[in-house]
């Protein structure tokens, strides 16, 4: 009976792998590797297969798996395109030696969008769409609370905002990558430290996932969060409360589309690059559930009431001008340091910026507890290493994970160095707390 | 057992069949999690640096205790709420018991993330609740900060495991050491904490570990409240941000198994060398004693209380399904339909995928369950009891590790005919859901099994049946209704599986509902949708649960067994 059962077990089995849902078929179908959402692939392809007749297959991946994903399939490929937001994601791609030059046939797209070229300048990838990064607020809540609309990344370091600002980590999200990067190479290294814990510093939290962001700001978890554009754009189109602006800086980067080296079906790889940047395709962006922003300049005409344009407001995304390589040379160091500093050490860095806040209140004309309140604030702020240790390539090295041969020596591991940032961290954040209840005691 | 050790290839062949399922798609993924934990990040040599790493590292000492704090809170809420629930059904006469213990399980067929979620709208800082507190007092309460939030839905979502084990213990008690206790007196609470309780205990803790257990590898729920600093946030994190062969993901991975199966050693210490068993099980004896008016009214309010509690996920989801916009109000803005409209012009698969895998998933277990069961009990094949450890080991891997290990394991074998990489074939979420389900239904099949006596297939087989046909004939119709509880309980929580199968799903066309749910929450428009596919989950898993619940009962009617017999198959199954 059990032997029965068994061959039963195995003959449904069987049956399943039969009635196994697009396998069978997978060969003829344009197979795209995207880290977009549902609404996204879904209404893109559906529009695309109804203009075209090809079949598309979407594999969901976050950023970084759909990389993993491609390298390790690299020897049999059965991809055809990769598409996603962030362009050093293309460009390590590119790196391995992933993808295949294309060269654009749809006319009207310009050279640049905000100082960025919006295709790979080498030809590799094509970017179909701009993504700028700024805050989304809920209606509601500001006003429940009384808080002003904030203008500039620096009002939001603000103490009346302690508390109500949200933002992912760059570890965990890409886009949320490009923001910290973007406010590291238009401020400094020191400064635009600085300015993220002084923000971080009025943290409610830091999500997970980049979509806790919007998800928090749409149900009023939190008043204020730090996203990318369409994030805001999006959550405002499905009817929440809640509004998006682009601080002044901001870098507008192309979220790209390539295909990929040995595609199965590179014609229809071919047809979808075409599609996307047609007058068509890039309608389609402005549905209400995708809205992001399209690089045909004629496509905003159709675009509703206050869609920001930045073709014509050219404020958008113009003060900051984005070096790629600079960002890939430290991207895994940036990661950590902010997991490190801001993530992981959140209620000592919240305690220490409340701390200084309110003494600061108190302070005012008091020379000695200004000066001692100010230390407090440069410890608060202070990176562990300073920006060309983090471009250093051998440092690089202990933070990239792939495994060397056992001949490479490699001094140093990663749990290494965060444990003594974290020591340097959590002292400099009670030392700067002291500080601040010595100040208190001046008067 | 008086087992049957007659040498027989073919049970043989079936004992080394299932050691070998077991060991490919149980231990060598776990191994190979092990094993990257004790290499050498950058030579990849053997070595402990790693766990050096791991202890020196303050972010992961925290991370362990926040897990361990959360995990025993858990565990203390969810005794308070199951045990007045089990309590008051089994030894009072009470309107509604079987409603009140159909409606106590109903929290566990619901994926604790989507929870997490109608929590947050209910009872975080600008939820519902405090809105109006805040309108009305002028303060709120912290229900969901912090690792509160954590211990508040893991304790509402795992409960009904307490009190599945706990109302099966109590059942079983004999009734007569109640009554003597109340002959000589003992009344109420002193009853209650002298007599009844230590008598449940061995119910109460393989409830309590198995909760602690869960809430101890939980992803989902960490994750969705923003909770960093927690071990399987961590590992999930590591891996997932820094890399697959990142070392300190597989280090946590390591330690989440190993303290897992710890506090079931330690649960099956506490119970060792005392003896629980009564004389008589259960039914005669004591009847159900009646309560007082105003005692009536206390109990009532207070199980009213505890449903309103549990249940409040369910009212959140629902309200979030049918309303229009949610945000920084009590309730939403208004309501509509669309968002089911929605759902199901695009959902379709996600719910036929979902009744493809934890059909397919929960068959294979009692099918793996009745057979390691006969196995044990039945005949004398060397290494049977290890089956049994091993099988139930599964329960102590976490739905990552499991997960993680496929994906090490999988990626470069290619199933021919399909051609393309195990590890992204549909089939291996199936397996996955069956590993990570089958301890249930193996419980559940090991107890139905136990309950048939050996005799009847010694006189069946004295009148001339061959064994396979007493098998057939005599054992697995006996045990159909432990064989069923077994199939609805991992059936039930396979469907609601996402730590594993988030790991696992590779194309939309292949994901299951809990995936499906997950994504629909990712985008602004979809929290709607979302939460209306939650609420199909629920009905289809409920609706799943409850033809079963009506299947089995006719089956046990005839033996006159207890009344609650999903509780009991369920208890059985986690019982141990």
């Amino acid at each position: 009976m059990i032997k029965v059962n068994l061959a039963l077990a195995g003959s449904v089995l069987a049956i399943g792998a039969i009635m196994a849902p697009m396998q069978a078929m997978a060969a003829e179908k344009l197979v795209i590797v995207t880290s977009y959402p549902t609404d996204t692939t879904i209404t893109v392809g559906k529009a695309f297969t109804k203009a075209t007749g090809i079949q598309v297959e979407m594999l969901r991946k976050k950023t970084t798996a759909g990389i993993k994903y491609l390298q390790a399939t690299a020897a049999n490929n059965t991809s055809d395109m990769f598409w996603a937001s962030a362009p050093d994601a293309f460009e390590v791609l590119k790196d391995d030696d992933l993808l295949v030059k294309y060269t654009v046939k749809v006319k009207g797209i310009p050279e640049k969008v905000g100082s960025f070229p919006i295709h790979d300048p080498e030809g590799y990838y094509k970017g179909f769409a701009a993504s700028g990064y700024g805050f989304m607020w809920n209606k509601r809540y500001l006003k429940a609370k009384k808080l002003p609309v904030p203008k500039s990344w620096a009002d939001l370091t603000k103490p009346i905002y302690h508390g109500h600002v949200g933002m992912s980590a760059p570890s965990r999200s890409g886009t949320t990558h490009l923001t910290v990067e973007t406010l590291l190479q238009g401020m400094g290294w020191e400064k635009g430290w600085a300015l993220m814990k002084g923000i971080a510093g009025n943290f409610k939290t830091v999500t997970a996932r980049s979509f806790g962001v919007p998800d928090g700001v749409n149900s009023g978890q939190f008043g204020i969060g730090i996203v990318i554009d369409f994030f805001g754009l999006s959550s405002k189109a499905s009817g929440f409360p809640v509004d998006f602006l682009y601080p002044k800086i901001t870098t507008l980067v192309p979220a790209n589309i390539a295909i990929v080296k040995n595609a199965p079906s590179p014609k229809k790889a071919a047809a979808f690059i075409e599609y996307l940047l047609s007058t068509e395709g890039q309608e389609i962006l402005l549905d209400p559930k995708i809205r992001r922003l399209p690089v045909n300049p004629m496509t905003y005409a159709k675009a509703p009431a206050g869609f920001p344009n930045p073709f014509k407001d050219k404020s958008i995304g113009a003060a900051v001008k984005f070096d790629l390589n600079l960002s890939k040379g430290r991207y895994n160091v940036i990661n950590s340091l902010f997991d490190v500093m801001i993530t992981y050490r959140l209620d000592d860095l919240r305690a220490a910026t409340k701390a200084i806040q309110a003494a600061e209140a108190k302070a005012k004309g008091n020379a000695g507890a200004m000066k001692l309140i100010a230390q407090a604030k440069a410890l608060v702020s202070k990176v562990p290493i300073n920006a060309g240790k983090a471009s250093e390539k051998s440092f690089n090295g202990i933070f990239k994970k792939k495994r060397k041969k056992a001949s490479v020596k490699v001094t140093g591991r990663q749990a290494e160095f965060e444990q003594a940032w974290d020591t340097e961290i959590k002292a400099n954040y009670a030392k700067a707390k002291e500080l601040v209840n010595k100040a208190n005691s001046m008067y | 057992m008086n087992s049957v050790s007659r040498s027989h290839w073919g049970v043989n062949a079936l004992a080394l069949f299932i050691g070998l399922f077991l060991f490919v798609f149980l231990i060598v993924p776990v191994v190979k999690v092990v094993f990257v934990a004790f290499q050498d990040p950058n030579t990849g040599a053997l070595t402990l640096i790693n766990f050096v790493d791991f202890f020196n590292t303050t972010l992961f000492q925290e991370s362990f205790f926040n897990s361990l704090y959360v995990a025993s809170m858990s565990v203390l809420l969810a005794t308070i709420i199951s045990v007045p629930l089990a309590y008051f059904t089994t030894r009072f006469n009470f309107g509604g018991a079987v409603l009140i213990q159909t409606l106590g399980i109903v929290p566990l067929i619901m994926p604790p993330f989507v929870g997490a979620v109608a929590m947050l709208l209910l009872f975080g800082e600008n939820g519902s609740v405090n809105l109006l507190v805040d309108e009305w007092f002028g303060f709120t309460i912290p229900f969901m900060q912090g690792l509160n939030g954590v211990i508040l839905v893991e304790s509402i979502h795992y409960f009904p495991f307490i009190l599945i084990n706990l109302s099966a213990a109590l059942l079983n008690i004999d009734r007569s050491m109640e009554e003597s206790a109340q002959n000589l007196g003992a009344s109420g609470t002193r009853l209650f904490r002298r007599i009844v309780f230590p008598l449940a205990m061995p119910g109460y803790v393989a409830g309590a570990s198995l909760v602690f257990l869960k809430v101890f590898d939980d992803l989902g729920t960490p994750l969705l409240l923003n909770i960093n600093n927690m071990l399987a946030p961590q590992a999930f994190l590591r891996i997932s941000s820094i890399g697959i062969s990142d070392p300190m993901g597989y280090v946590i991975s390591v330690i989440l198994v190993a303290f897992s199966l710890f506090s079931l050693w330690v649960s099956f210490l506490a119970l060792k060398d005392k003896d629980y068993s009564t004389v008589q099980k259960g039914g005669g004896g004591l009847m159900k004693r009646d309560l007082r008016t105003w005692e009536k009214i206390g109990c009532y309010a207070v199980i009213i209380l505890i449903l309103v509690m549990v249940l409040s996920p369910h009212l959140g989801l629902g309200l979030l399904s049918f309303g229009t916009i949610w945000s920084y109000s009590v309730l939403p803005d208004a309501f509509t339909f669309a968002h089911y409209d929605n759902m199901f012009r695009t959902a379709g698969q996600y719910i036929s995928n979902t009744l493809l895998y934890a059909g397919l998933a929960a068959f294979i277990d009692i099918i793996l369950g009745t057979a390691i069961a006969y196995l044990v009990l039945r005949t004398g094949v060397v290494g049977r009891k290890w089956l049994d450890y091993i099988a139930m080991g599964a329960v102590a891997v976490p739905g990552v590790v499991l997960g993680i290990g496929y994906l090490r394991t999988f990626v470069e074998f290619n199933v021919p005919i399909v051609d393309k990489p195990l590890a992204s074939w549909w089939v291996i979420i199936v397996i996955a859901l069956a590993i990570r389900r089958l301890p249930y239904a193996l419980r559940a099949c090991m107890a139905a099994l136990q309950q048939v006596n050996v005799m009847l297939e010694e006189a069946a087989e004295t009148l001339g049946a061959t064994k396979s046909r007493t098998v057939r004939r005599v054992v697995v119709p006996l045990m159909t209704g432990g064989i069923l509880a077994g199939f609805v309980i991992s059936f039930a929580t396979a469907s609601v599986e996402l730590s594993a199968t988030i790991m696992l799903v590779n194309a939309e066309s292949d994901a299951p509902l809990a995936f499906g749910i997950y994504e629909f929450m990712q985008q602004a428009a979809g929290r709607g949708p979302g939460a209306a596919l939650g609420i199909v989950a629920v009905l289809i898993v409920g609706i799943a649960t409850y033809i079963s619940h009506r299947v089995i009962q006719r089956t046990e009617k005839r033996r006159n067994a207890g009344q609650i017999v999903v509780t009991e198959g369920a208890g059985a199954g986690a019982a141990k």
